[in-house]
């Protein structure tokens, strides 16, 4: 990767035109890739289609290919639906069940958005779709959160990495933590130093995330970590529309990701050698599944 | 990397890596071959080894050696598919070494005439790919771009010819490569392009003099 892109400049200069950081992100993208706004929007509604058709696949309940997953989508709508005292409330539960829900879709072979990876599917659809009816966004504001969202991943990618195997989970789950937390504080009508606030606070939260796939499959824990970081998503969202900021600017949290993913021991990134893959349940289901290492 | 390398590709679960970065090794396998895969040999290594069953990484390389898509639908039957269609394909572990990436692939491919062919390629993060050995010639091929590869004779002007052809069809080269063996025998060129390079230019750059073969390889 060539060039480090910083987003405190691309804040500053959506502050510097009195602009949504949204309506930046599209302009200068559309700039970039050669592409009309336009165009750019009907692409990402396309791909909100696809994120909530895996959402509605994931609730049928469904088997994932190593069987360590399914049916928990399911299961928190029967709560939902059975109207038991919610502990979190219904923007939060709502997230946590499609997560939920595109997580299994994922691990069932199902049709999904890797956004900004396969394993890490869940998160950001889970926070655009419970922020849907409570924002009052249409699809096209679900797209531009896209656009948002998208974004904040590219300056991730440049500056610390979107790969379990290169990162650990912060730099998958984490990653599309932040970008779901800047994308609802831009849906929300927040500024765009409000957006670089909850990135960095989400990466905060969830700095060090190891990736520890028991059997080394997409299954555990990553489909519930999705439901976790929809959840660190709306926390950072939240703290940062009430004007709670960053002691550590945002670019310099990406890099201490990047340091921390350098830092992290192989085992703990994607290898299924180390954490959860390698409890005993874990070993035995290695051994299940493709015989002893 | 573009908004659309962030969010997506839109594909087939459960692993960007061992799912769609497989489909478009295969993808890229059979654009090399340069026609219908009727059987297929596939090496797999390291991770790809390992948990290929639990992630799909057989039917995903499967799909793409029968040119389908990432998010197509019947990447789960691929297999049956595949084999119902007399593409004939089997799975063996192999190690190609400590230094391959642990995604990594290696095909023996027979197509339809007979022409057999062996590609290496790695699936290296979020489906992006890379091609990192034809034929024994190591190369360096993503199949982001379109691209052109020929096998040619190693004399001067071989590359140059290509090369104006496609200028003078207004094909502007984003990166190149070439490669041989030894001086004076077979070498491969591989163009990258910005623009696609049409059925036309390809069938005058296989008449050029040099030329043994070119194939063009683009992903969708």
């Amino acid at each position: 990767m060539a060039e480090k892109l910083s987003l405190q400049q691309w804040l500053q200069a959506a502050e510097e035109e009195n602009n949504t950081f949204g309506a930046y992100c599209l302009a200068f993208q559309a700039k970039d890739m050669e592409m009309t706004e336009q165009a750019i929007l009907e692409r990402m509604l396309e791909i909100m289609q696809v994120m909530e058709e895996s959402a509605l696949a994931g609730l049928k309940g469904v088997k994932s290919m190593g069987g360590l997953v399914g049916q928990n989508a399911s299961l928190m709508a029967s709560y939902q639906e059975r109207k038991e005292k919610s502990l979190v409330g219904p923007i939060v539960s709502n997230a946590i069940r499609t997560a939920l829900a595109v997580g299994e879709a994922n691990a069932a072979m199902g049709r999904i958005v890797a956004a900004p990876t396969a394993g890490a599917s869940g998160t950001l659809p889970a926070v655009l779709l419970a922020l849907e009816e409570p924002l009052a966004l249409k699809k096209i504001d679900l797209a531009r959160g896209l656009v948002v969202a998208g974004v904040i991943g590219m300056v991730i990618a440049s500056r610390a990495s979107l790969s379990g195997a290169a990162g650990g989970c912060q730099a998958e789950c984490g990653s599309a933590a932040a970008m779901a937390a800047a994308a609802a504080v831009d849906l929300a009508g927040g500024t765009p130093r409000q957006v670089g606030q909850a990135v960095a606070m989400t990466i905060k939260n969830m700095l060090g995330l190891v990736c520890d796939p028991v059997a080394g499959l997409v299954e555990v824990p990553c489909v519930k970590r999705n439901a976790g970081a929809a959840a660190q998503a709306l926390v950072a969202a939240e703290m940062a529309m009430a004007g709670v900021e960053s002691v550590i600017p945002v670019d310099e949290v990406i890099d201490a990701m990047s340091s921390v993913g350098c830092a992290m021991s192989g085992t703990l990134r994607e290898t299924a050698q180390g954490g959860l893959a390698v409890t005993p349940t874990g070993a035995a289901w290695q051994e299940k599944l493709f015989g002893k290492k | 990397m573009n908004l659309f390398d962030v969010i997506g590709p839109i594909m087939i679960g459960p692993s960007s890596s061992h799912t769609a970065g497989a489909v478009r090794l295969g993808n890229l396998g059979k654009a090399i071959l340069g026609e219908k895969v009727q059987t297929a040999v596939v090496g797999l290594h390291g991770s790809f080894a390992q948990t290929y069953r639990g992630h799909g990484t057989d039917r995903a390389l499967a799909a793409g050696l029968l040119g389908w898509a990432t998010d197509d639908a019947r990447i789960p039957d691929s297999l049956t598919i595949a084999a119902d269609s007399g593409l004939e394909i089997s799975f063996t572990t192999v190690n190609l070494g400590e230094l391959a990436h642990p995604n990594s692939v290696q095909f023996t491919l027979t197509g339809e005439s007979g022409k057999v062919c062996r590609v290496k390629g790695a699936s290296i993060g979020g489906g992006q790919v890379v091609v990192s050995e034809i034929d024994g010639f190591p190369v360096e091929l993503s199949g982001q771009f379109p691209t052109i590869l020929t096998m040619h004779k190693d004399r001067p002007g071989a590359i140059a010819l290509v090369t104006s052809i496609l200028s003078t069809q207004g094909v502007n080269i984003a990166q190149m490569r070439v490669f041989r063996r030894e001086k004076g025998g077979l070498a491969a060129m591989i163009v990258e392009t910005d623009q696609p390079i049409g059925d036309a230019e390809l069938e005058v750059i296989q008449k050029l003099p040099h030329i043994e073969s070119v194939r063009r390889i683009q992903l969708g």
